[in-house]
């Protein structure tokens, strides 16, 4: 975008951008009104449902400790949809890279869990995390690329196949013998865990893991380097047209693999923080879905990292208040799952909006 | 492995494959007819998941499994309408929007589907085959659900109407190549909003198969990705419908490799059993693409392979 010359342009470029905020703006309206008509047919008050997701989501510190502590995998995981998706790719199978990447992480632990400081287990930890979804998405970018395979299909299959990894362990051979509640590997111990933010908690009462403060700034970093470098420039080329970008003479192939390696390396984070922060080991409360609904924030921020974070949080706090929801109004906990569906399906279809109205662009009119 | 566990097994797996293989075959012709005409709805997992429900809890309430299939294949076509109708639109993602309704319809699927988890409804009949052979385990096998043969005849017809119907020719040209069927006077978008709701109403079948007859009951862990398999497997049958009901069997028969083998004693690995059909696919789907060239068969217009 060239720098805007004058105060004609500026506001010009300003009419432009509002767009983008508008339209998504929008498509949330209207799908807090058909969920609305939804309730309403069912003898539900929209009312009170409006109220309790403010209540339940942000009402209080101890609702924003839940909200945060979901926005921080969500942040993660919407990174991993966002940044293939500018070279046009649609990975939704980062829930199986969280999946992997926090039973590596796990498992990374074990052999020095009882002698080993901290200062040694955490990276060790972090890193294996983050290698694992590095590895375990980079493969479908090099299948796309290599192979031709989907890689829509291919990430999702490859969810499956890593809850069967992830089940064959804890099941199996690395079950820690001594729970018998639900099978887990070992518990990493309390020394290795990741405590909360200070300051958030001393100021503001709210504990809430480091995994937020990573992915807000994975999310500048990501934002940089999408916008700032050749890298970005590249991968957006591609995205633009792929034939295009392969004239040029652009690697496109080592920018896909590049690109779904960063994804998922932020998938991993999540796992890493999901285990090292919030359950202390590898067991199936990893599979919460966070990678899913990742996907709905990533293209409610129409893959733009810098505005993944406040889009988390929004699904963040409806995630939740889903819990005050259900007891207080006697719904199903599926009632989440429907607003985002019925959100999301909104939200795409307004894709349709972009540049038809001639107040953000007189010129372009069409 | 003994003789006797070897034929136990081997039967375990005929009788897997086609009892699991139904609701694929369902889907996955569902699928081909929506590709075939040069979209992609990746939406039919939802489909499949709210079929099931639907069909529980109308077989619950009506008492009357058949009733309960017809309302999972009316609900089906709704969802396929609405995929094909939003499609149409400028400058929407018919990959995105199939992921949205995949979210929606299990959504849906599952708020609507809480009263149904306890109470049991009437489930379909089996027609028993047993009677063609001696062995007692081969007996329980042939116990063959009367949808497998439909979806054998949905696919052997729907295989002869694109080779022989002037329809079939049309949703044919309509996802090869839309520009010719402009030219030649047919209306590209309602071609794909029939093919897109005649696929749902298939789909929202094979959902009716896994909550009325295998496995039978409803619950929210129904479906694990058979929607989506689907789309692997319609790739993997190179969009011919025939070949649809063989890779069913295939898919049938992969998954049915652990609980077999578990019947025989041999339990290690259970989960990378399980894990089969998945690999399966990834295997497929890796061996019969190619970067270079486009699939034999392939529609023109589909974005997948592009």
């Amino acid at each position: 975008m060239a720098a805007p010359s004058g105060v004609a342009e500026t506001v010009a470029a300003i009419r432009r951008g509002s767009e983008y905020v508008v339209i998504p703006i929008f498509a949330l309206i209207v799908s807090a009104a058909l969920f609305s008509l939804f309730l309403l047919a069912l003898g539900k008050s929209p009312q009170q449902f409006l109220e309790l997701v403010w209540r339940g989501g942000f009402g209080t510190s101890f609702s924003w400790e839940n909200t945060l502590t979901r926005a921080a995998p969500l942040i993660l995981t919407a990174l991993a949809v966002a940044i293939p998706a500018r070279l046009g790719l649609v990975i939704i199978g980062g829930e199986g890279a969280l999946v992997l990447a926090g039973f590596a992480s796990a498992v990374a632990a074990l052999p020095f869990l009882g002698w080993a400081s901290p200062w040694l287990v955490m990276p060790v930890m972090f890193l294996a995390a983050v290698i694992a979804g590095a590895l375990w998405l980079g493969a479908v970018g090099a299948l796309r690329h290599y192979r031709g395979v989907n890689e829509t299909i291919a990430s999702l299959l490859m969810f499956y196949i890593a809850v069967s990894v992830l089940n064959f362990f804890v099941e199996g051979a690395l079950r820690d013998p001594s729970d018998p509640n639900k099978p887990s590997t070992a518990p990493i111990g309390a020394a290795n865990m990741v405590g909360p933010i200070p300051w958030l908690k001393d100021w503001l009462d709210i504990g809430v893991h480091w995994g937020l403060v990573f992915g807000i700034v994975m999310a500048v970093v990501l934002h940089i380097l999408m916008n700032r470098t050749t890298f970005g420039f590249a991968a957006r080329l591609t995205g633009g047209n792929v034939r295009a970008a392969r004239a040029q003479g652009l690697p496109v192939g080592k920018l896909m693999v590049l690109a779904t390696m960063i994804a998922g390396a932020c998938a991993g984070m999540a796992g890493y923080f999901e285990v090292a922060a919030i359950l202390g080991k590898a067991n199936g409360s990893l599979i919460a879905g966070y990678g899913f609904t990742g996907i709905l924030v990533s293209f409610l921020a129409r893959h733009n990292p810098i505005v993944i974070p406040p889009v988390a949080i929004l699904f963040g706090g409806l995630a939740a208040a889903g819990g005050i929801i259900q007891r207080r109004m006697g719904l199903p906990d599926a009632t989440v799952l429907v607003l985002q569906g019925l959100i999301f399906v909104v939200l795409l279809v307004s894709e349709t909006l972009y540049g038809r109205f001639s107040f953000f662009d007189p010129e372009a009119r069409k | 492995m003994s003789d006797a566990a070897l034929v136990t097994v081997a039967t375990a797996m005929f009788a897997g494959a086609i009892r699991v293989s139904t609701p694929f075959l369902f889907v996955s012709l569902g699928e081909c007819l929506t590709e075939k005409s040069g979209r992609i709805n990746l939406g039919l997992e939802g489909t499949l998941v709210f079929g099931a429900m639907t069909a529980y809890a109308i077989s619950y309430h009506s008492g009357s499994p058949w009733i309960g299939v017809l309302a999972a294949g009316i609900a089906g076509s709704l969802f396929g309408a609405l995929h094909g109708a939003v499609c149409r639109l400028p400058r929407v993602n018919d990959v995105a929007i199939g992921i949205a309704l995949m979210l929606f319809g299990t959504g849906l699927a599952f708020f609507f589907g809480k009263p149904y988890i306890q109470p049991t409804a009437p489930r379909l009949p089996s027609i028993d085959f047993g009677f063609l052979v001696s062995n007692p385990q081969l007996k329980e096998a042939l116990k063959i659900n009367p949808l497998f043969f439909v979806g054998l005849l949905v696919a052997v017809a729907m295989w002869w109407a694109f080779k022989n119907t002037r329809v079939g020719l049309t949703v044919r040209m309509t996802g090869d190549s839309a520009a010719t069927a402009r030219a030649m006077g047919t209306s590209v978008d309602l071609v794909r909003f029939l093919a897109t709701t005649a696929g749902g109403f298939l789909a929202g079948v094979g959902g009716a198969f896994l909550s009325l007859y295998y496995p039978g009951s409803w619950n929210e862990g129904l479906s694990s990705g058979q929607g989506l398999m689907a789309v692997a497997l319609v790739i993997f049958a190179r969009w011919n419908p025939l070949a649809c009901f063989v890779a069913a069997l295939l898919f049938g028969g992969a998954g049915a490799i652990g609980p077999a083998l578990q019947s025989v004693g041999i339990s290690q690995g259970y989960h990378f059993f399980n894990a089969a059909p998945y690999i399966l696919t990834l295997i497929i789907m890796i061996a019969s693409t190619s970067p270079k060239r486009s699939l034999k068969g392939a529609p023109g217009e589909l974005t997948l392979m592009k």
